[in-house]
């Protein structure tokens, strides 16, 4: 897209806005998490120098502007006053193994500008390539950071502003994991969603239940036990390596069933990782919990378990139908969200 | 006894040989291989592979002074009663002329010591090597390396590897295969396992390693041979397979346990079944949809009529292990 790309304020409010100052990591962490690049490659990005933004439909559209960190947002060409208006979640990267003092004046002038005009933003601030760090070190930057901010902003008069840190790296999944959950903020229908992955836990015996975006990883939802991060990797990779092993025998003359995939996989522990596909790219990855060793039990359970997840996924077609964002994306083909499944 | 085979892995400083047989045998990353320090003189290890084979890998440091040694001293305690020689290039090495020296060297010692030994040639380090020159190189080095062992009367088999990609397995599979006596019994026993199941594939893999044993491809494809349906699937897939499978175990280990099977409904009606065949074998079979069974009702219990099989399958299995 072109400079002047610009959302339109009445768009839904699902749009991140990611910016920086230069050098800080922005287009790496747009291309580790939704282009699935690999980390090292990412030494070699060029230096961006125009405001890009994409596209990703999940179950919200959802769309990423890039701002280029030696950009002056307030020259008179860029509508910043638009942008800021028309976007859900503003998220501003911090190099953490940098001197940070000059990005903290930057992000409280960008804060007070933002908040201005758009007093529902959301505002994300990713305290990031602490793979650096030492685990000690870690923590006093962050304590370093969120007390800077915080005077800072006690000088500008707006002590009211929520603003979120997170700790990320692009070398492991902590930046998954804030970016799910800057996602997540976006979702208006994320209470139901997961009351409903509640209920499934509850009926099941389900240790851990996510609702992932195929395409970047990102869990868009999960029950409301706390996460733990191990359980998140096994199951984000879970979901790769059954899309992998389909992939190889795809016939490539053959007709497009396109049918559900489903894999289960039974674990040592008597446990099981089990997955479905759902509607909008996104899969449905649960680690289920089985203390019974007899195998007549496990078969039984998996049927109650398809059961109610099928249940679930009608649910999720019901709510999606009803959700805001339907009527503006019906002519949108859905099968351009969920193309790495088929 | 004759079960125990001598692998000797040699090759220059630095060209990768204790990289390979971390990933190979130790369940490393390719990234956790930079952590690895030169090896001192001989590292051995005794990997027990398919219950009664044993595979004593002597990883040779390939410094110049260890290197003199193993050719001067040592010689007869290094170059006896080896089965399989696996010698690693590195394509980036700048003395190329030294490191056929060395190769010669060793063949000189292996004619004299263990004359029946194979020769497996790595050219290590692929990746380094742009793509659209890598056959070119490949057959340029191998050729000049037969010429060079022609004397020798060894015949020489290579392979082009690299540690971030599936290269390693693929050529680790057949230096492995190449040891394992009864190799017939369980191609043909597989062969039988597919005319009961009618599978598109079976895939026999190690269990530790994830190397592959055995396969065979459908049955309508055997008997035609001249079908080419082959062609549509990737001719790498053994070696991915062997890769995302060694993925998913490490990424399981988190949970702190192992996984027995793995069952997939795939997008175009092809089935996997993942299971544990043996105490050292895996077995992976896929299945293409039949029209027949569209209803839910009889496709969900087809799962369990396949795992049942594989159940049944495992006797057999057993006793080859066995060598009974």
């Amino acid at each position: 897209m072109e400079a002047t790309y610009l959302p339109n304020p009445n768009d839904s409010n699902a749009t991140i806005l990611l910016m920086g100052l230069r050098r800080g990591g922005k287009s790496s962490i747009c291309k580790v998490v939704f282009h699935d690049m690999q980390p090292l490659d990412t030494l070699y990005l060029e230096s961006t120098s125009k405001p890009t933004s994409e596209q990703f439909s999940s179950l919200i559209d959802l769309s990423l502007m890039e701002i280029p960190g030696q950009l002056n947002y307030f020259e008179p060409e860029y509508d910043s006053a638009r942008i800021f208006q028309s976007v859900g979640a503003l998220v501003y990267v911090i190099d953490s193994q940098d001197e940070y003092l000059n990005a903290l004046t930057n992000l409280s002038m960008i804060i007070e500008f933002a908040y201005k005009v758009n007093p529902k933003i959301h505002i994300e601030v990713l305290i990031h390539k602490i793979d650096g760090l030492t685990e000690d070190y870690r923590i006093d930057a962050q304590r370093d950071i969120m007390q800077r901010t915080g005077d800072e902003l006690l000088d500008l008069g707006l002590e009211g502003v929520q603003v979120s840190f997170y700790l990320t790296s692009i070398f492991d999944q902590s930046i998954y994991e804030a970016f799910s959950k800057i996602v997540q903020k976006l979702i208006p229908e994320l209470p139901s969603l997961e009351n409903m992955l509640d209920n499934l836990v509850q009926h099941l015996s389900i240790d851990k239940v996510f609702l992932f975006d195929v395409n970047s990883k990102l869990y868009v939802a999960t029950d409301s036990s706390p996460v733990d991060i191990q359980t998140y990797e096994v199951c984000a990779e879970f979901i790769d390596i059954t899309i992998d092993l389909d992939e190889l025998y795809v016939d490539e003359n053959g007709e497009q069933t396109n049918k559900e995939i489903k894999s289960i996989s039974r674990l040592s522990n008597h446990s099981l990782l089990y997955l479905r596909q759902m509607i909008r790219g996104l899969a449905l990855v649960a680690l289920i919990r089985n203390d019974d060793e007899n195998l007549n039990d496990m078969d039984s359970m998996l049927t109650v378990v398809n059961y109610n997840v099928n249940l679930f996924k009608q649910a999720l077609m019901q709510m999606w139908q009803n959700s805001k964002f339907v009527k503006k994306t019906n002519d949108v083909n859905e099968s351009l969200s969920v193309d790495r499944l088929h | 006894m004759s079960s125990r085979k001598k692998l000797l892995l040699m090759g220059r400083s630095g060209s990768g040989k204790s990289s390979m047989r971390s990933i190979i045998f130790l369940n490393y990353s390719a990234f956790d291989t930079r952590r690895l320090g030169a090896t001192i003189d001989v590292e051995h290890s005794h990997l027990r592979f398919l219950g009664n084979m044993t595979l004593n890998l002597w990883d040779c440091g390939g410094q110049d002074v260890f290197m003199d040694n193993y050719f001067s001293s040592q010689k007869d305690h290094i170059f006896k009663m080896v089965q399989v020689l696996i010698h690693v290039f590195d394509v980036e090495s700048k003395s190329i002329k030294k490191d056929m020296e060395i190769f010669v060297k060793s063949l000189t010692n292996l004619q004299k010591f263990s004359p029946d030994a194979k020769i497996f040639i790595l050219l290590h380090k692929m990746d380094l090597v742009q793509i659209d020159k890598r056959d070119e190189l490949f057959s340029m080095m191998m050729e000049k390396l037969q010429n060079i062992s022609n004397p020798f009367q060894f015949k020489l088999v290579g392979f082009p590897t690299s540690i971030w990609d599936e290269s390693l397995y693929k050529a680790w599979s057949q230096i492995v295969c190449s040891l394992i006596p009864n190799m017939n019994l369980f191609n043909n026993n597989l062969i039988k396992f597919n005319q009961i199941l009618d599978a598109e594939e079976i895939i026999l893999f190690e269990k530790t390693t994830f190397l592959v044993i055995s396969s065979t491809s459908s049955i309508k494809q055997q008997k035609q041979p001249d079908l080419q349906d082959e062609e549509t699937l990737d001719p790498k897939r053994f070696e991915k397979i062997s890769n995302i499978i060694k993925t998913y175990k490490q990424s399981i280990s988190k949970l702190r346990t192992n996984f027995h099977n793995l069952v997939i409904r795939g997008s175009n009606g092809t089935h996997f079944y993942i299971d544990i065949l043996t105490d050292n074998l895996f077995i992976m079979i896929v299945l293409k949809d039949k029209q027949l069974t569209d209803s839910t009702y009889v496709s969900s219990h087809e799962e369990l009529v396949v795992l049942e099989n594989i159940k049944a399958a495992r006797k057999w299995f057993e006793k080859i292990e066995n060598g009974k």
